[in-house]
């Protein structure tokens, strides 16, 4: 067998995009199936079902979905009523699962919309798609119209919850996956994250209760209520439930998105699904596992890793968004994080102080270390201003900036160490040189 | 005196809206124990104790933003280091604001913001006055590790190369300067300008450290959708927004506080001096009526005071064909005195008389009017709210029993509808506006009665709810329409009427209103506007919520000006909308001191706190003080003075502080009755147009140059200081002193205060005003009694002052002025934000910047009718007279509808205006001229002769040198 998952099993049967992604597939596939059904089971019921599943949020956070839920005010009041808002800003680099959720599955998560808004008494559900992502908000507003028609949604559908559902196309900022930059983006306004509390379910799009998903946390609803919370609890380790989509790129044989149950071993996930990392698993040298912003862990911890939010935390990493990037021995690591580096001084919003002349200034010192040009005593002032920036802000976007950081020099310190070394002996290292040499 | 420094408590007082008592909680800050009100900072309530904890983006008129990370604490049991000023005091928690961790992370901050701040501190123009400076001291950054060679916005270039990131200084702006490279992106500027101005001209572009401030789209400021209003100078720490007159000037040393001298808002100032020099003038945030807002008159055009052209010296001649002759204080008192001794012996005692300045103080009015009825013995005392809002005096007191609105400026926090009816506030009454924009964007519903669409109408995240696009001279129909709507769907307050206001007068109304032909449908053609919005304007405001009503002079200066004021009060009364916090009628009054004028006694019927000259009792009272028999007949009115002059039996006249020529309407009528006095005595700080006729000129001088006190439109009554000494030589209260001693009376006054303890013994609504008094609690709204002794925010909270409300029937007459085939548009006046009333001392300034010269709007319509296009020279005719000026192609006003103001003298635009005028008190009809609109080929025949007659009546003559 292949991986975990059977593909009984799978949630998004269409991920590679081989059948109909339109509603006649979707329906064949079990989308919109007994929506009606599980409507009539009442709120209470989809809201404990959705906890009792142990889903915990697929944005990076691992937030249990059903627990954020349940925030939100039990009565809609007057002049306030509640909003769902999906974040499908996907744009944390080597992320993108969201992406074939859209393209290829889109009704199971328009589906998911309504399943989710009904639970939280939302008759308004605004999807705010990255701005980059052009063809997939074709494929979205095609499969929106599609609904319409069908009566699925709209004020008048079939399932008897007047709904409304918006696409709102981004700009192309990163900072607008932040759920209330993107809240203020949604409203017209410039994209920089707002101050907690108020939470969005006290006061979030346009002040009312607002509650923020990811694509893929949405999308999964819909068939873990078909088929129980037990079935969605029984894969994975205990607190890790579930099945994920991962998405592997970097030095593996074959990179792919795939449909595996959590806790994978990270090994099987490499081996079964990618063919192996590239040159043999001994060429390993290390893995981001959760997307650009989750610290990296070397090849040694590898080797027994369960693919969760929990063996990832432990390790001072996390799953964040399941985008596991992975580095041969060839990867220059220093010049790898500086481009990370270089992507959040990019993206920083330039709303709190520290992040934004913090990621700049990290940048640039994490350029002058890939070529070794610079002192050794730098790397403490370059990790003091990380602990500086990180936890201190405004939005996690600052740690976002410090953890790759932090990461490379945890395990890869000596590494750093000796370039600057060889630069300070007269002998500076050249790109692509260690590669030629062996 | 010192430098007054105010606390800045970090972020605002939680609101606390009407009726609602907010519950205390107590922490412990540093081992300190302090009782808070609920849903206050940790910040604030640190300040509240003394504690002060480092902070850059954060100040109090603005809500917690959160993002320069200096304010960091901790907080026992709570993981992290919140930020104190987004973080909420809670009952119980123990809060440590300097620990070790925290200096290291302040510490670390502080290191990042000054890697990209230029370091010229010794030579920066905010040498002294320096947040980020304060602050780098406070956390004790003593080395910056990072170096200055990286990417930076400092330094115009690195690497001997151009920097892309670098941006140059814009000073564009006639009174302050942009200088992005000291910008540390607090957002401060950003903020105050949409939070307390409320225009949104700013926005922080790009992001990360590419985040720049940038007015509108990276315009310079002064083409930026900027109004200078100075809010966003104010909350910069650096010196980023920097007053140019600072950087020429250098830090001040000392300051007052001190009221604006421009529009009836009344905000007050710090006046910030380097020894006489003034070096700015900084809102004040214990002012009550602005609580540290201001605009671009009284923030930055203050530089008339010390304007060339100001005449320091007495002048008098003969005859207005003469130059003028300087002469010494002596000679001119003593020439003035037997001129009008001379006159009143040859014409009789009631041949002269005196002008009160609605821009002078409330002592020096009260002088002026005290001359008049105890010197000259006759009551032709008037003052210009005559021309403005003498409708709302008598309108309000006939129907509530006083001759003011009925709020303060705060209770428009608490309004749910605001009706704005015949203003213009984001122009007029700039400082106001901005906190009526602030509750609009809380959600206030708005509507607008105006045929212009004003900025209220439709701007940065304000709409109004209904705007009413009215013909011009139609209020009152519109407002019987409004009530007609109130009282025919069942939406008077009965309860509130029956309790409050005479029960019998109310049914009359009620059945007069209900008449069909006042229906919103009956006139809804003659109003020009739909039915559907005139009744849905008229539930929105009788159901709202808590309705308040603002008016200007759109209200008062028309021939049924009276009428359409007590139309408002009805309107107010049937709907229970008087007496409480929210609610009320509310007149803007155009000058700084319109209210004070016209409660000092300068109506020519009234003597001061509103009573009638005809009153023994009170007559007497002031008889006896004064050790004279008061004439008990009523005065002349101002257009009556002019009526008299032409007629021969009035010659002599003292205007103190007014510009009648250009202000009063009719300009040839006016100057036809100037021209026939044989003494007019303009006492002023410039040789303005009424000084052209004048046979004496005695200077004035300015606020900053007296003490004394103004009233605002609030009836707030605020101290104005002396800040330095009177380049004339006295004080505008001291002059009517020397003319009366030289007239014979014993006058003793050695400083206002004591005219004002003679105010607070005469006035009943002034008994506990004294000027130490006013100086302790920094303002107070009369009445100001042992009844009240802090003051009346609010009138007519359980009975109205006389007694039971008074309905009037508001029968609507219309003007005697029709268009016609020969004049078949309407022209009506106006003002503009840069320039304030007849333009005297703004168009001193670089206000002029912004208006520099008088232009008529017009609808594109008309003017396609007429073949003009914007900016072609135009002559406007009406039946009074023509002038030429600019054409301003605009659908800000309606097709049959042009708009001029009237600030620049060569335009007058009064020429145009004509002389009729109000039912009940003479306020002229501004507002509503039947003109016709053609191209012209230069000035018209009356501004050829008028500039020649000018310039020559200005010159005066020089001694020949040795």
């Amino acid at each position: 067998m292949v991986g975990i998952l059977e593909d009984k099993d799978r949630i998004f049967t269409n991920l590679y995009g081989l059948h109909d992604w339109g509603l006649e597939g979707a329906k064949q596939r079990g989308a919109w199936n007994g929506t009606k059904d599980i409507l009539s089971f009442g709120r209470q019921w989809i809201i404990d079902n959705t906890k009792a599943s142990g889903l915990r949020g697929r944005g990076g956070a691992g937030f249990s979905t059903g627990l954020k839920w349940s925030f939100m005010p039990k009565e809609v009041r007057e002049g306030r009523p509640h909003y769902l808002v999906v974040n499908a800003d996907e744009s944390e680099p080597g992320t993108c699962k969201d992406r074939e959720i859209m393209r290829h599955d889109p009704h199971l998560f328009l589906e998911g919309c309504l399943v989710a808004s009904f639970a939280m008494q939302a008759q308004a559900c605004y999807i705010y798609i990255r701005g980059e992502y052009v063809l997939e908000r074709e494929r979205m507003e095609a499969a929106v119209k599609q609904a319409y028609e069908a009566k699925l949604i709209g004020k008048n559908n079939i399932h008897g919850w007047p709904f409304d559902l918006y696409l709102h196309h981004g700009a192309g900022a990163y900072i607008c996956g932040e759920e209330t930059a993107l809240l203020e983006s949604l409203e017209g306004k410039k994209g920089q994250p707002r101050l907690k509390p108020p939470f969005p379910a006290g006061a979030g799009l346009y002040g009312c209760p607002t509650t923020v998903n990811n694509v893929e946390s949405i999308a999964v609803v819909p068939t873990i209520l078909r088929r129980g919370a037990e079935w969605f609890a029984g894969f994975g380790r205990p607190n890790n439930t579930g099945t994920k989509l991962f998405c592997i790129s970097g030095h593996v044989e074959k990179p792919c998105n795939v449909e595996e149950a959590m806790s994978i071993p990270f090994r099987q996930l490499i081996e079964d699904h990618c063919g192996g990392i590239r040159g043999g698993w001994s060429n390993l040298k290390a893995v981001i596992p959760g997307g650009s912003s989750v610290r990296m862990i070397p090849a040694e911890a590898c080797e027994d890793l369960f693919m969760d939010f929990d063996a990832l935390s432990a390790l001072k990493s996390g799953l964040g968004t399941a985008a596991v990037i992975v580095m041969d021995k060839s990867t220059d690591l220093i010049k790898a994080i500086a481009r990370i580096s270089y992507f959040y001084k990019h993206e920083s919003c330039g709303q709190c102080t520290p992040c934004r002349e913090g990621t700049g200034w990290m940048w640039r010192v994490m350029e002058r270390m890939a070529k070794g040009e610079a002192d050794p005593k730098e790397i403490d002032t370059l990790l003091e201003v990380t602990t500086q920036i990180e936890g201190h802000t405004i939005c996690a976007l600052g740690d976002a900036a410090a953890w790759p950081i932090q990461g490379l020099f945890r395990h890869f310190r000596p590494e750093v160490e000796a370039r600057i070394a060889q630069y300070r002996s007269g002998k500076p290292f050249v790109q692509g040189h260690t590669l030629a040499a062996e | 005196m010192a430098l007054i420094k105010e606390i800045d408590y970090g972020t605002p007082a939680p609101r606390v809206p009407d009726g609602v008592e907010l519950a205390t909680v107590t922490l412990t800050i540093d081992g300190q124990t302090v009782t808070v009100p609920e849903g206050t900072s940790i910040m604030r309530a640190a300040q509240m104790i003394g504690t002060t904890i480092p902070k850059l983006c954060a100040t109090d008129n603005m809500a917690a933003f959160g993002s320069c990370r200096m304010c960091l604490i901790e907080i026992e049991g709570r993981g992290g280091t919140p930020a104190s000023c987004t973080t909420p005091a809670a009952n119980g928690i123990v809060v440590h604001t300097q620990t070790d961790k925290l200096k290291r992370l302040r510490n670390g901050v502080m290191e990042l913001y000054i890697s990209d701040h230029p370091l010229d501190c010794l030579t920066c123009a905010a040498n002294g006055d320096c947040e980020l400076q304060d602050t780098a001291g406070a956390v004790g950054l003593r080395e910056v590790r990072y170096g200055y060679d990286g990417r930076n916005h400092v330094f115009a270039k690195t690497n001997g190369l151009a920097n892309p990131d670098f941006i140059k200084k814009d000073d564009s702006n006639p009174y302050f300067t942009y200088d992005p490279s000291k910008c540390i992106v607090c957002n401060r500027c950003v903020r105050a300008c949409d939070e307390v101005q409320g225009t949104f001209a700013l926005t922080i572009s790009g992001r990360g450290l590419d985040s720049r401030v940038s007015p509108g789209q990276n315009d310079p400021f002064l083409s930026s959708e900027c109004v200078s209003c100075g809010a966003c100078v104010q909350a910069c720490p650096t010196a980023t927004l920097t007053e140019k007159a600072v950087i020429d000037i250098g830090q001040p040393e000392h300051s007052a506080v001190t009221t604006c001298a421009y529009c009836g808002v009344g905000c007050t100032f710090k006046a910030e001096m380097r020894g006489e020099q003034l070096v700015r003038m900084v809102p004040w945030k214990d002012g009550k009526a602005n609580h540290g807002h201001s605009c671009v008159k009284g923030r930055f055009a203050w530089g008339y005071a010390t304007h060339r052209e100001r005449i320091t010296k007495p002048m008098i001649r003969a005859t207005i064909h003469e130059p003028w002759r300087e002469v010494s204080w002596e000679e001119a008192i003593r020439h003035t005195a037997s001129e009008f001794k001379r006159i009143q012996e040859k014409y009789g005692k009631r041949s002269v008389g005196g002008i009160t300045s609605s821009r002078c103080t409330n002592e020096e009015s009260f002088l002026v009017q005290k001359l008049i009825r105890q010197g000259f013995g006759n009551n032709n005392v008037d003052t210009c709210a005559r021309v403005c809002h003498s409708p709302t005096g008598y309108g309000l007191s006939q129907t509530y029993g006083t001759s003011a609105g009925t709020q303060d400026f705060d209770s428009v926090e608490d309004t749910d509808v605001i009706l704005v009816i015949g203003a213009n506030p984001p122009d007029a009454h700039p400082v106001f506006a901005s906190r009526m924009k602030q509750r609009i964007r809380e959600g206030a519903k708005l509507i607008v009665i105006d045929p212009r669409k004003t900025d209220l109408v439709r701007s940065a995240h304000i709409e109004a709810d209904f705007h009413l696009p009215l013909r011009p001279s139609t209020n009152v129909a519109m407002l019987n329409a409004l009530a007609h709507v109130v009282v025919t769907e069942g939406l008077v307050d009965e309860d509130f009427v029956r309790e409050r206001c005479d029960w019998d007068e109310f049914q009359d109304w009620a059945e007069f209103v209900a008449r069909p032909d006042h229906s919103p449908e009956a006139v809804a053609e003659y109003l020009g506007v739909s039915a559907d919005d005139v009744r849905g304007a008229a539930r929105l405001y009788a159901t709202g919520g808590r309705a308040a009503i603002y008016y200007g002079l759109g209200v008062t200066e028309h021939s049924q000006g009276s009428t359409a004021v007590i139309a408002i009060a009805n309107l107010a009364m049937a709907t229970g909308n008087v007496g409480r916090k929210g609610v009320g009628v509310n007149p803007l009054r155009g000058q700084n001191n319109v209210q004070g004028a016209c409660d000092m006694g300068s109506f020519p019927h009234e003597l001061a706190g509103y009573r009638h000259i005809s009153n023994d009792v009170v007559r007497k009272q002031f008889g006896d003080m004064w050790g004279v028999e008061l004439d008990a007949e009523p005065g002349l009115r101002i257009p009556n003075m002019f009526d008299a002059a032409v007629d021969g039996v009035f010659k002599g006249m003292y205007v103190q502080g007014e510009d009648i020529l250009q202000s009063d309407p009719d300009t040839v009528h006016v100057s036809a009755g100037l021209a026939a006095l044989e003494c007019l005595v303009v006492q002023d700080l410039f040789l303005n147009e009424t000084a052209t006729f004048a046979h004496v000129f005695l200077p004035g001088c300015s606020f900053l140059e007296k003490d004394g006190t103004f009233t605002n439109a609030e009836r707030r009554i605020q101290l104005i200081r002396k800040v330095m000494a009177p380049k004339n030589g006295y004080g505008d209260w001291e002059v009517t002193q020397l003319l009366a001693r030289e007239m014979g009376l014993d006058w003793n006054y050695e400083h206002p205060s004591q005219i004002m303890d003679e105010i607070a013994a005469l006035t009943p609504t002034f008994a506990n005003v004294s000027f130490a008094m006013l100086a302790e609690k920094g303002s107070v709204q009369w009445p100001c009694n042992d009844a009240a002794p802090e003051g009346t925010p609010t009138m007519h909270i359980d009975k109205f002052v006389r007694g039971k409300g008074r309905f009037m029937l508001t029968e609507y007459v219309p003007t005697d002025e029709r268009v016609g085939p020969r004049f078949p548009l309407l022209l009506t006046t106006g003002r503009i934000l840069s320039q304030y009333n007849v333009g005297a001392q703004t168009r001193r300034t670089a206000n002029s910047t912004w208006h520099e010269k008088d232009v008529l709007e017009i609808h594109p319509q008309d003017a396609e009718d007429r073949g003009v296009r914007d900016g072609d020279l135009i002559k406007l005719k009406s039946r009074a007279g023509a002038i030429a000026l600019h054409a301003k192609i605009s659908e800000k006003v309606a097709p049959g509808v042009v708009y001029t103001t009237f600030h620049h003298p060569d335009t007058q635009a009064n020429v145009i205006t004509t002389d009729y005028s109000d039912w009940a008190t003479n306020c002229p009809e501004y507002k509503v001229t039947a003109v016709q609109v053609t191209l012209a080929n230069g000035p018209t025949e009356w501004q050829e002769r008028y500039d020649i007659f000018a310039r020559e009546s200005r010159k005066v003559a020089v001694e020949p040198a040795e």
